[in-house]
């Protein structure tokens, strides 16, 4: 491949001219075993800051800005544009056989059915198998097959019954559509498989060697040998049962999920999983419970973050030697720390500020929308004999009453900033929604008041489709107490922290039921 | 009778020396007592700090040896026999009173009349 000998060309030319440290970085480079997280390319970009030839070795960015110790940067760096994403790399190739993802949550891809199909193909030979098991033999030598009576029957019953039950368990267990491509495959399901396959080849095996060589006449035993390969693939079904299912459901963790932008915290109590299982299920979570993400709710902080970085300016004045990063930042902290700072104030009066105007656009908001509601009314059903022009539909019942709320509603979304969430048409949809189901004003209006669940939102304004999960320990291994790993997506991330559940110790004490014996406080008096 | 916690208890007090009567089988004093430290002190009609907990005299029966040697109703009785009784049950002063091997009791009585008659006959000129 081109790169491969870009790669070799490069680090070849490279380590006569560079430093001996250089030399041992890249070799060390070259030998880190290539960890298959789904992020590590983007951990490698993150971590990388200097020197430049470790960027084009892993062949990820566009060729790098000259390294100023370098004098013959032009002759020695090749550029190496041809890995990106979309093009393949000898890491890809070797990817392939593993159900790998780099796209959104709704891309198509023919990696999405390869498990698909590897099942299917695995319960046609379940299929198969016993019924082949039991029709060979009448097609290879019926002459020499002893007639079984009742007990074959018998037998035939049941293998019917359990092959019918092993293809509906099958079906109800397998077959149901794959809500996500997790990065690696999950070990289960690759152990069931690789089990089940092996328990088929040995029976085959069995078959071939005993029965089909020495052309056994005995059809009973045939028969059995047959009902014993479906009780154990329903016996495999169990333990794919236990292990796929039973096994997470008693809770042994409590994770934490926080979002990195605006700091919402939710927490979930898990069973025992792999980390990349126990991703899909706080990713299936955050849509239903986080509120949407709003970038625009986030310019204030930033702002008032760029105003504390521009403030200080720092000037050297004692020349190109002397200058050191940590000493800028702390000549800069305690500047800070002297200025006199009145952002708290302005900050204040900003909130206090922002919360009337809202509360003034919501009043004005509701007065109008409990307005408009009182034009409609539902047509009584005596009424059905009016003319025709003024009975309406929901949807033309809602146009009509909506342009007298329309300002106000909008004013209110801009003060709010939500505005982008909602467009016009979507607001017609679920007044007429509302009107149908005789809601109320304020039925309809709060789903503009609160912000809802990320799901409620369309498709375009949930910001996060794609997501990536970083993590230092494997994603195949289990949970453990303070596992931390990150779902990053392109605005925000969502950091997990796993805390395991602590084990209850209880004891027992035993109170007799007579035991409960009262004396009243009082002042006896006895005579002596 | 106040009281300063830590501090000891200081009272003026009078000496009585009761005769015990055979009745049948038992010594009687002719008297009644209530109070002790598991009681409760707020049902107390004698006192005068409603936590105290002593053993107070709470009946005299009619020309009884309690009468004759000059015990009162509402009296305080301190000691038994030079057994405290200050801070005792009342099952345990019950017990102090009624030693079967002994035929007399004398008690350190106290009670709020002592007091007044003595600080009257310290302030009257002499």
């Amino acid at each position: 491949m081109d790169t491969e000998s870009t790669h070799s060309g490069y680090s070849h030319h490279s380590s006569r001219s560079r430093g001996s440290n250089r030399h041992s970085d890249r070799s060390r480079d070259r030998h880190k075993p290539r960890s298959r997280d789904g992020s590590s390319r983007s951990d490698r970009n993150v971590t990388i800051t200097s020197p430049a030839p470790e960027n084009t070795l892993l062949g990820e960015q566009n060729p790098t800005p000259a390294d100023p110790q370098d004098d013959n940067w032009g002759e020695t760096t090749t550029a190496v544009t041809g890995t990106s994403d979309h093009s393949l790399s000898q890491e890809d190739l070797v990817d392939f056989s593993k159900e790998e993802t780099e796209g959104s949550v709704g891309k198509l891809g023919c990696q999405r059915f390869i498990p698909l199909a590897l099942t299917l193909i695995l319960g046609l030979l379940v299929l198969v198998t016993p019924l082949a098991f039991l029709v060979l033999p009448q097609l290879l030598w019926p002459e020499q097959l002893q007639a079984c009576g009742t007990a074959c029957e018998g037998l035939f019953l049941s293998l019917a019954f359990k092959l019918l039950i092993l293809l509906l368990a099958g079906w109800a267990l397998f077959l149901r559509p794959t809500r996500a491509a997790l990065p690696r495959l999950v070990v289960f399901r690759a152990l069931l498989g690789l089990l089940t396959l092996l328990l088929l080849l040995s029976y085959w095996l069995f078959y071939g060697v005993r029965i089909l060589d020495s052309q056994d006449e005995n059809y009973q035993g045939i028969v059995q040998f047959a009902v014993s390969l479906v009780d154990s693939l329903l016996f495999i079904h169990y333990l794919a049962v236990v292990l796929l299912e039973l096994r997470q459901l008693q809770a042994s963790f409590s994770l934490c999920v926080t979002r990195s932008t605006d700091g919402e915290i939710r927490h979930y109590n898990l069973g025992q999983l792999s980390i990349q299982r126990a991703a899909l299920v706080i990713l299936e979570h955050y849509y239903k419970d986080f509120p949407v993400h709003n970038p625009a709710l986030l310019t204030a902080a930033k702002t008032r973050a760029a105003k504390h970085l521009a403030g200080l300016k720092v000037y050297n004045v004692d020349g190109p030697g002397s200058e050191t990063v940590a000493g800028q930042s702390r000549a800069k902290m305690a500047a800070a720390a002297r200025h006199r700072d009145t952002t708290h104030n302005e900050l204040y009066y900003e909130e206090a500020d922002y919360d009337r105007r809202v509360r003034k656009r919501k009043a004005r908001l509701v007065v109008a929308v409990e307005e408009a509601f009182t034009h409609v009314r539902r047509l009584q059903e005596e009424e059905k004999k009016k003319p025709p022009g003024e009975v309406m539909d929901p949807r033309e019942a809602a146009q009509a009453i909506f342009p007298s709320m329309a300002r106000a509603l909008q004013k209110y979304l801009r003060t709010t900033r939500q505005q982008h969430f909602h467009s016009m048409d979507s607001i017609q949809s679920h007044l007429t929604f509302c009107i149908t189901n005789n809601m109320t004003p304020k039925a309809f209006l709060e789903k503009y008041l609160t912000a809802g669940p990320t799901l409620q939102y369309s498709r375009d304004s949930w910001q996060a489709r794609q997501w990536t999960l970083v993590s230092e320990a494997s994603v195949t291994s289990g949970l453990r107490d303070g596992t931390i790993f990150v779902l990053k997506s392109a605005d925000f991330s969502l950091v997990v922290t796993a805390k395991a559940i602590p084990h209850i110790k209880l004891s027992e004490e035993f109170i007799h039921p007579k035991s409960h014996k009262f004396v009243l406080r009082l002042q006896s008096e006895t005579s002596v | 009778m106040s009281y300063i916690p830590g501090q000891p208890v200081t009272a003026v007090v009078q000496r009585i020396e009761i005769q015990k009567i055979r009745d049948g089988d038992n010594l009687i004093l002719g008297f009644s007592i209530g109070g002790g430290i598991d009681q409760d002190p707020s049902q107390n009609p004698f006192s005068e700090d409603k936590t105290d907990k002593g053993i107070y005299v709470t009946r005299v029966s009619e020309g009884g040896p309690a009468e004759v040697a000059g015990l009162r109703i509402g009296d305080k009785i301190m000691q038994v026999n030079g057994w405290d009784m200050t801070m005792v049950t009342h099952d345990q002063a019950r017990k102090r009173l009624t030693k079967k091997n002994e035929d007399v009791v004398r008690l350190l009585v106290t009670r709020k009349s002592l007091e007044e008659a003595v600080r009257n006959s310290m302030m009257q000129p002499r």
